[in-house]
């Protein structure tokens, strides 16, 4: 196994989250977009959006590397801009809302999950620098 | 859907999530017991699963659609074998506490399959 792995202690669960979320939200905006887009076609591009970001995050997770490490923390960013963006949106605009999104309300439909994920992400992808090099 | 079903595979998940909670608290790695309680909650899912495809065959409409039903079925049947196998990789707290996530997570997918079967 190589030094610079992701996926060990911590990052398990955190891979594990993020497994979950992509499946959750990809096959949620594919659901929608494919039978019913017209009526809310924004919340649910901003869903295939979060889907995209949580597949990329878990794929750059599993493949491990200072790259990846990178890439991930950069997307964990987004996603936290995406969550708060799109919560604070939510909340002062709902009329352009019909339907909510993964990211609706800070992710009060996922537990809150989604607000968190990216900050504990962002967190672990520190550590796992410092920790990484001993080869 | 059988409400007494969904309300033994909840329980039953919640259980196995408090139980590798602890062992993710007690600094351990998930054990055969954890792997035969994870088989116990594996074969509650899939009775759930069977109960499920026969209602439907039955003619029975799940008030959010039949697509929605059917993949949170087998979401549910998935959510604690794949914690599992990932636990067997990571043999440290974070396997159990991987564990202890996939059963809670059957827990709320249950609370949903509950929800989109009857009208409410």
């Amino acid at each position: 196994m190589s030094t610079d792995q992701l996926v060990k202690g911590p990052g398990m669960l955190l891979v594990w989250l993020y497994g979950v979320m992509s499946v959750g939200a990809v096959s949620r905006s594919v659901y929608e977009i494919a039978t019913r887009f017209d009526e809310a076609p924004l919340p649910y591009s901003l869903s295939a959006v979060a889907a995209v970001v949580y597949v990329f995050i878990t794929y750059t997770l599993v493949r491990g590397g200072e790259t990846a490490r990178r890439a991930a923390f950069a997307c964990c960013a987004a996603e936290l801009v995406g969550v708060l963006t799109v919560g604070t949106w939510t909340v002062l605009d709902p009329d352009a809302f019909p339907d909510s999104t993964v990211w609706s309300e800070f992710g009060f439909g996922y537990v809150f999950i989604p607000v968190l994920l990216p900050v504990t992400g962002m967190m672990w992808l520190r550590r796992a620098r410092r920790v990484a090099p001993v080869s | 859907m059988l409400n007494a079903l969904t309300l033994t595979v909840s329980l039953a998940a919640l259980a196995l999530a408090a139980w590798c909670g602890f062992a993710a608290y007690r600094d351990q790695p998930t054990k055969d017991w954890h792997f035969i309680g994870m088989a116990v909650v594996t074969v509650l899912a899939l009775a759930q699963l069977v109960v499920g495809v026969v209602r439907l065959a039955q003619g029975g409409e799940p008030d959010e659609g039949t697509v929605i039903f059917v993949a949170y079925l087998v979401g549910a049947l998935l959510s604690v074998p794949a914690a599992g196998f990932m636990s067997l990789v990571e043999r440290s707290r974070w396997g159990s506490a991987t564990v202890a996530a996939g059963a809670l997570l059957l827990a709320v997918l249950e609370v949903r399959l509950h929800d989109i079967w009857w009208k409410g």
